[in-house]
């Protein structure tokens, strides 16, 4: 028997799943590539700087780049070869960044610091904290923040609840069914480790209904074990952290505040298989699945990328872009980043490549509001979208302030929503960026 | 190739529905209604349809200074509206005016569609009852003879089947409670209105007609039947439906649309029992409406994560 939340969250929207183009397809490994560009940032926090030089021989594993801030990981080379640049290159979620630019040597030669772990009974809490850390792995949702950091909470806010986001409320988007389906108990052993870490007693793995077989094997794999798996409604952005919390434990994370504040840590389906094989294996953060899917793609796949792979090769793996291909999106179709380029480094955080095409993107016109009240309606946290965006429109940022412009989660519902085709989600985001500027003054 | 891409912020998904396809479907749930007053008071009823759609559509064009009459099709909603409020015969000018009244003063002078503090149909409608009370209040009996009649709520007789189907003396699309609940049916399946604001409009009106008679000990059935009575009488299902739910001029909470909508029954009633007028759905829904901006402000939702400690 999966457990089932009856509870949900306040609003929300119900787009199209557009799932069933890779939904059923297993995932396969990518072509091995030829060349890597590693970019030294890839979480959000404090960038990493190159540890090796132009002319050095790396191997698959080795640390390639790291910062001695605390909210910051290393990254590792994917490949094994030679380094033959240091160079710019264009970032799915920023301005360019440095990358370490490896040349294959073709025969992805494991590097020594990758060696199996002891058994997770005889690791303490520091020292599985530390091997998170060290294989660099964070966020997998698309977040990408350092894990160990949200595995470090001060001792004054205890964590009693471990959550396992495996929603994947994004329309499109199958790289973590296709884990969660494909290795349940690689999810289920890093859950493990998050509850060893944090101390806490009881576990839970929530997955929408729309995966009915993720469930299932979440569930066997996880029997015997203190964990519940749980079903949730299908209901965008059900994935959304602090909503996910909400469901679970009934706790709202206070504004502005982190969902340690209630004693809650949620980790993404993805990051917990990484932890598996960080503990289990040893093996860093090198590889993720990759949805390449879309109208815009010829041969839509899951695929197992090496981190550092350009984008166009991903997508000319799966065939290629069509004719009329027009968007090139990063993540999933409601808060994904659209790019002007396919010249452009998988990262830590890439959950899927999606293409649209001419059909599908609409230039639209935006028309006066009519108060129709569906972006209040469907707003997760509450806020009335409308009027924060008319005061963006405006120039009235006090107003906008006012409004709460800096709680909105940026889950794009009220843009999705509105009948006007008002960028809303655009022009909070606007408000909000420029209030947190001031505040920083 | 690349240089087809295009960006844009997120999110890349937009729903179908757009304002036109919304105005749209409340000029289809509006059909029955006005299908109703035709059937019910004849020619002149189509005709008074049809001027003040007409007018209302001109004009917007004209305004707009564009080529495409039909627009977002919020004036024809308008003039249909404005329309249905009408006595069944009154002279060609009237209806004019009345809907030009209604775009001009009513819509754009505020700024046009979104912009309106007022229920345009209902300014238009509330100048010709100030300014032409004779006309406004010719009612005739229906059938195509056109005798003059009284309104059951100036003191005319009707039965509970009559006020049901329409059978009364009254405005075009005020008469038939069913073809009314015909249109609102489709309106809710569509998702366009929500029961907060006529249903809490409905219920105050309901239980202050039951309990007016009831000053009286008339029994519960007695009491049942006079707050039938109140709702069903008048303008009362064609405002709270149709005009009263008006997205513009009305507030976007849902707390606020149980507020708006306990206010329009409390106005109504209060005219309809000691006001001048004997209906009072018209100046009650734009009171509200007035009080829309005040009613937001006071039902800001609390926002998620608003700390409780």
């Amino acid at each position: 028997m999966i457990g089932r939340m009856v509870k949900t969250f306040k609003g929300g929207v119900h787009p199209g799943h557009f799932k069933s183009a890779t939904a059923g397809k297993p995932t396969i490994p990518a072509e091995p590539p030829a060349r890597v560009a590693i970019l030294m940032q890839q979480h959000i926090g404090a960038p990493c700087e190159p540890l090796v030089d132009v002319g050095d021989l790396v191997k698959v594993g080795q640390k390639v780049g790291d910062s001695k801030g605390f909210v910051s990981v290393p990254v590792h080379a994917s490949v094994s070869g030679k380094v033959v640049e240091l160079k710019d290159y264009p970032h799915p979620v920023g301005r360019p960044a440095k990358a370490v630019v490896i040349e294959s040597d073709g025969q992805n030669t494991w590097h020594e610091s990758v060696k199996e772990n002891p058994p997770l009974q005889e690791l303490s809490a520091d020292e599985l904290k530390k091997i998170i850390r060290e294989a660099g792995i964070a966020g997998m949702g698309g977040a990408t923040f350092p894990t160990h950091v949200k595995l470090s909470p001060p001792p004054e806010k205890p964590i009693d609840t471990v959550i396992i986001n495996g929603s994947e409320c994004e329309p499109f988007l199958t790289a973590d069914h296709r884990l969660m389906l494909e290795r349940p108990e690689a999810v289920v052993f890093g859950l493990k480790v998050l509850m060893k870490v944090l101390g806490v007693e009881k576990g839970y793995i929530g997955v929408e209904d729309n995966k009915p077989d993720c469930l299932e094997a979440l569930t066997e794999a996880a029997a015997g074990e203190p964990i519940e798996v749980k079903s949730l409604h299908t209901k965008y952005p059900q994935g959304a952290e602090k909503q996910l919390i909400h469901v679970f434990t009934g706790r709202e994370v206070p504004s502005g505040g982190l969902p340690m504040d209630v004693g809650t840590v949620v980790q993404n389906a993805g990051t917990a298989a990484a932890i598996a094989d960080a503990v289990q294996k040893g093996i860093p953060l090198v590889e993720r699945i990759v949805t390449v899917t879309g109208p815009g793609v010829t041969a839509p796949a899951n695929l197992q990328v090496k981190i550092g792979t350009l984008v166009s090769e991903v997508i000319a793996q799966c065939g290629g872009m069509k004719e009329n291909a027009r968007k090139l999106i990063l993540g999933g179709p409601m808060m994904g980043l659209a790019q002007t380029t396919a010249e452009m480094p998988v990262i830590k955080g890439t959950s899927g490549i999606l293409v649209l095409t001419d059909a599908e993107v609409d230039i639209l016109e935006i028309k006066p509001c009519i108060r129709c009240a569906r972006c209040v309606e469907v707003c997760p946290v509450n806020l009335m979208p409308l009027t924060i965006g008319s005061a963006t429109e405006k120039g009235y940022l006090e107003k906008a302030e006012a409004f709460h412009a800096v709680d909105c989660i940026e889950c794009g519902c009220c843009s999705y929503i509105c009948p006007a085709k008002r960028p809303l989600t655009q022009w909070i985001r606007i408000s909000k960026g420029e209030i947190l500027a001031r505040a920083k003054k | 190739m690349e240089n087809r891409l295009v960006a844009s912020s997120s999110p890349h998904l937009r729903a179908p529905e757009t304002v036109q396809g919304i105005m749209f479907d409340v000029l289809t749930a509006l059909f029955p209604v006005a299908l109703a007053g035709v059937l019910l008071f004849g020619y002149s009823a189509l005709i008074t349809i049809l001027l003040a759609t007409f007018t209302a559509m001109l004009t917007e064009a004209l305004v707009l200074r564009s080529k495409n009459i039909i627009g977002d099709g919020s004036a024809a909603v308008t003039g249909l509206l404005l329309a249905l409020t009408l006595p069944p015969a009154p002279p060609w000018w009237l209806v004019v005016f009345g809907s030009l009244v209604a775009v001009l003063i009513g819509k754009h002078v505020f700024g046009g569609l979104g912009s309106n503090l007022f229920n345009p149909a209902l300014v238009g409608r509330a100048v010709l009852t100030v300014s032409f009370a004779g006309h406004m209040t010719n009612w005739l009996a229906p059938g195509v003879d056109g005798v003059s009649a009284a309104t059951p709520l100036a003191g005319g007789s009707a039965s509970m089947l009559n006020m049901f189907t329409g059978t009364i003396p009254g405005s075009i699309g005020e008469t038939s409670a069913l073809a009314l609940l015909l249109g609102a049916l489709w309106l809710f399946y569509k998702g366009h209105i929500s029961w907060h604001i006529p249903g809490s409009y409905i219920a105050t009106v309901f239980v202050m007609g039951a309990i007016n008679a009831g000053a009286g000990f008339a029994g519960v059935t007695a009491m049942m039947s006079a707050g039938l009575f109140q709702v069903m009488a008048g303008g009362l299902l064609l405002g709270a439906f149709y005009m009263a739910t008006d997205y513009v001029t009305s507030p976007v909470t849902r707390e606020g649309q149980v507020i708006f909508g306990v206010g329009l029954g409390i106005i109504t009633m209060a005219i309809r029992f000691y006001g001048g007028y004997p209906e009072g759905v018209t100046f009650a829904i734009l009171l509200m409406n007035g009080a829309t901006p005040l009613i937001d402000n006071l039902t800001v939702p609390t926002k998620f994560g608003e700390v409780k400690a």
